[in-house]
């Protein structure tokens, strides 16, 4: 599904990513960990499209699709799909108003006739309550004012309305609190499936314990320098990044 | 002839057409009000008032001041500039002459709504306690409005009427070719408890050189209620300058709410004042422009009486080569203590070579009051135009999407839905926004 070759970025001079290689299949979860600095975001937001970053080098494909001079919204309309760490806030759109307008411009892309508001309805009766989410979050403005759970929340809320082939969360777990991740981790897990993908960019193994990864790869300075399974998002639970460092001198 | 000298022949030549059938108390104000604008003459960037708007251009035109040639214009002309759906009063005036079959008039014991002519013959004792006192005839193109006008709208509402429907108010112009100058005038008079909403649109319908020059006194009495929207959705050839004056009684409200999405030159002057305690004003505008656009909003809020109220809310967004200017005033007199007076004026600029000058005055001279002003000019949002890409919405309509919900607050006063909605739209269309906007 997605395939990363040798990708090198650069952002205002400062190389970031420096050759870096993944790949992932439909019904897989891939937890991309790594201490701070080492390209996590940077990886998440070039699959995106984040028009801010240089590409210096590689590839990368989507379904067979090499998807780098797209813009975000097509690669959002071929199913890719970004968590963000900070939601931004949009004051003024409602989360309603916006989520319609996502869904029906990405059926607009692929030729297909919007969604009937009845559909719509109940389609976001059924995630709101998946996402253990009030009722009043529909009319309130996009992220405005929302706690951080809300936030993250409000993310995967978007996730389930969109149901994305690829969905990359990026620190979804920062600023949760138990309920609130259980929550979100809850979600994904039900939305996941044998025909998508999930990338989990964290720090830290405790989204890990909710969303099990069926890969965890390191990110160190710029490359995945390891990978292995769930066990090795345990042993850097317990022992940090030292050892992979001390392993890069060798 | 140069055009004081025009303006001087116009003034004679409406002077013998009235024939002396206006009261003695008008002609008088009319020949007053035509001195001292001879003596001023237009306004020029030496005045503190004017230095960032210039009518330097517009006052060189050669202006015709012919009579004009009846236009034929049909119900179904104007019919898109009116709103839809909605019973209401209207007021159609075409190149600033009344156009009675086009119009909706009513009138009872209860309340007047008709031009201003038929409310001097009607109401002789309403137009003259009320005619020409708010309007500051120390302004030279008050004092030539004064001087010259004798054509607009006139709405009375009687004391404790709730009027039924809303007053639209159209002004078309339909000039190609000879620049021409108008001068209307507006009076809206609610007496106490009253209440009236009032749409005021001046439209051209082709590309001809208008400058409307056109003054408004409302006077609102205790405890009424008025809500007065304005849109200025000309071609970018017509000019205008609107003088607006708003004196308020004890416990009133009032709202003025300009939309300003064209002209070579808008310049609105609003004008508040209050003379009973616990009144409220709102000043809500949102201006949309492009091309080479000028639209300049200058505000006076005068505080002279305790426990008022007021507060501004102006944003604009500045697209191409078009310009903004928002001057905010606000006195706060000696005794006028615990006002609450608040200004905001947000810009958003989409280009390189549009700007925005602005300059919120206030000045304060009583020491319990609670005052406050704050600008902002900026772009927009990147992180979250990206953050609507990543959800599927295109560049464009992410760029549409928020800028229609940086204008969506100024709409926040309106309460009759079909005016609502037809503003919405507008504002939409203006913005480009091919979104269904309304909530699912």
């Amino acid at each position: 599904m997605l395939k990363i070759k040798d990708l090198s970025v650069e952002i205002e001079g400062n190389k970031i990513l420096k050759g870096l290689n993944l790949e992932m299949n439909k019904g897989e979860v891939h937890a991309i960990m790594g201490p701070n600095g080492a390209g996590k975001s940077t990886l998440s937001a070039v699959i995106a499209g984040r028009e801010e970053y240089e590409v210096t080098g590689g590839t990368i494909e989507f379904e067979e699709k090499d998807i780098m001079d797209m813009a975000p919204e097509e690669r959002a309309h071929l199913g890719i799909f970004l968590s963000f760490q900070y939601p931004v806030e949009i004051p003024g759109v409602s989360v309603t108003n916006f989520i319609k307008t996502a869904i029906n411009e990405s059926r607009k892309a692929t030729d297909l006739d919007p969604m009937p508001a009845k559909d719509l309805l109940k389609k976001m009766r059924d995630k709101q309550e998946l996402l253990e989410m009030d009722k009043t979050f529909m009319s309130r403005s996009i992220n405005e004012g929302f706690s951080g759970g809300e936030k993250k929340r409000n993310e995967i809320f978007q996730m389930a309305m969109l149901d994305p082939k690829l969905a990359i969360l990026d620190e979804t777990d920062s600023g949760l609190d138990i309920d609130a991740l259980r929550i979100v981790a809850n979600g994904v897990n039900k939305l996941k499936n044998d025909n998508n993908a999930v990338m989990i960019i964290t720090h830290y193994q405790r989204l890990l314990d909710h969303i099990v990864p069926d890969f965890v790869h390191v990110l160190f300075d710029g490359k995945i320098v390891k990978t292995g399974d769930k066990n090795l998002a345990l042993r850097l639970e317990d022992q940090g990044y030292d050892w992979i460092k001390q392993e890069q001198k060798v | 002839m140069n055009l004081q000298e025009k303006l001087s022949q116009s003034f004679k030549d409406l002077g013998s057409r009235l024939n002396g059938s206006e009261s003695k108390s008008l002609r008088e104000l009319r020949s007053r009000s035509f001195d001292y604008f001879k003596g001023q003459g237009f306004p020029t960037n030496q005045d503190e008032e004017w230095k960032y708007t210039s009518l330097n251009k517009i006052v060189k035109r050669d202006f015709d001041f012919s009579s004009q040639v009846s236009s034929e214009i049909l119900a179904e002309d104007i019919e898109p500039f009116l709103c839809e759906g909605l019973d209401s009063y209207k007021l159609i005036f075409i190149n600033g002459v009344f156009n009675k079959s086009l119009s909706i008039l009513g009138s009872n014991e209860k309340f007047f709504v008709g031009s201003l002519k038929q409310g001097m013959k009607e109401m002789p004792d309403i137009i003259n306690t009320h005619y020409g006192k708010l309007a500051d005839t120390k302004q030279s193109l008050v004092a030539l409005n004064t001087a010259m006008a004798n054509e607009g709208a006139f709405v009375y509402v009687n004391k404790g009427v709730k009027l039924d429907k809303l007053v639209q108010i159209l002004f078309v112009n339909t000039n190609h070719e000879e620049s021409r100058m108008m001068q209307t005038r507006n009076l809206f008079v609610l007496e106490d408890f009253a209440e009236v909403q009032i749409f005021e649109r001046h439209q051209a319908l082709n590309q001809g050189h208008v400058f409307s020059n056109s003054v408004t006194e409302s006077s609102v009495g205790n405890q009424a209620h008025f809500k007065h929207f304005k849109l200025q959705n000309d071609f970018d050839s017509s000019s205008m300058v609107d003088s607006t004056f708003v004196k308020q009684g004890a416990n009133s409200s009032a709202l003025v709410d300009t939309f300003a999405f064209s002209g070579e030159l808008v310049r609105n002057n609003l004008h508040f004042e209050f003379t009973g305690m616990h009144a409220e004003a709102h000043m809500d505008a949102i201006t949309l422009l492009k091309g080479k656009s000028l639209v300049d909003h200058h505000t006076f809020v005068d505080h002279a009486v305790p426990h008022c109220q007021s507060n501004q809310l102006y944003k604009g967004v500045y697209d191409e080569k078009s310009k903004g200017v928002f001057n905010g005033k606000v006195m706060v007199r000696k005794d006028a203590q615990k006002t609450n007076a608040f200004q905001q004026n947000n810009n958003l600029l989409l280009s390189d070579f549009s700007s925005i000058d602005t300059k919120p005055q206030l000045e304060i001279f009583a020491d319990d009051v609670a005052c406050s002003h704050g600008c902002t000019i900026g772009q927009l949002d990147e992180e979250a135009l990206f953050y609507m890409q990543t959800r599927g919405i295109p560049l464009k309509e992410a760029k549409a999407f928020l800028m229609f919900a940086f204008a969506g607050d100024t709409l926040k006063n309106i309460t009759i839905p079909e005016l609502k909605t037809q503003l919405i739209n507008l504002v939409a269309r203006e913005l480009k926004v091919d979104l269904e906007l309304n909530e699912v």
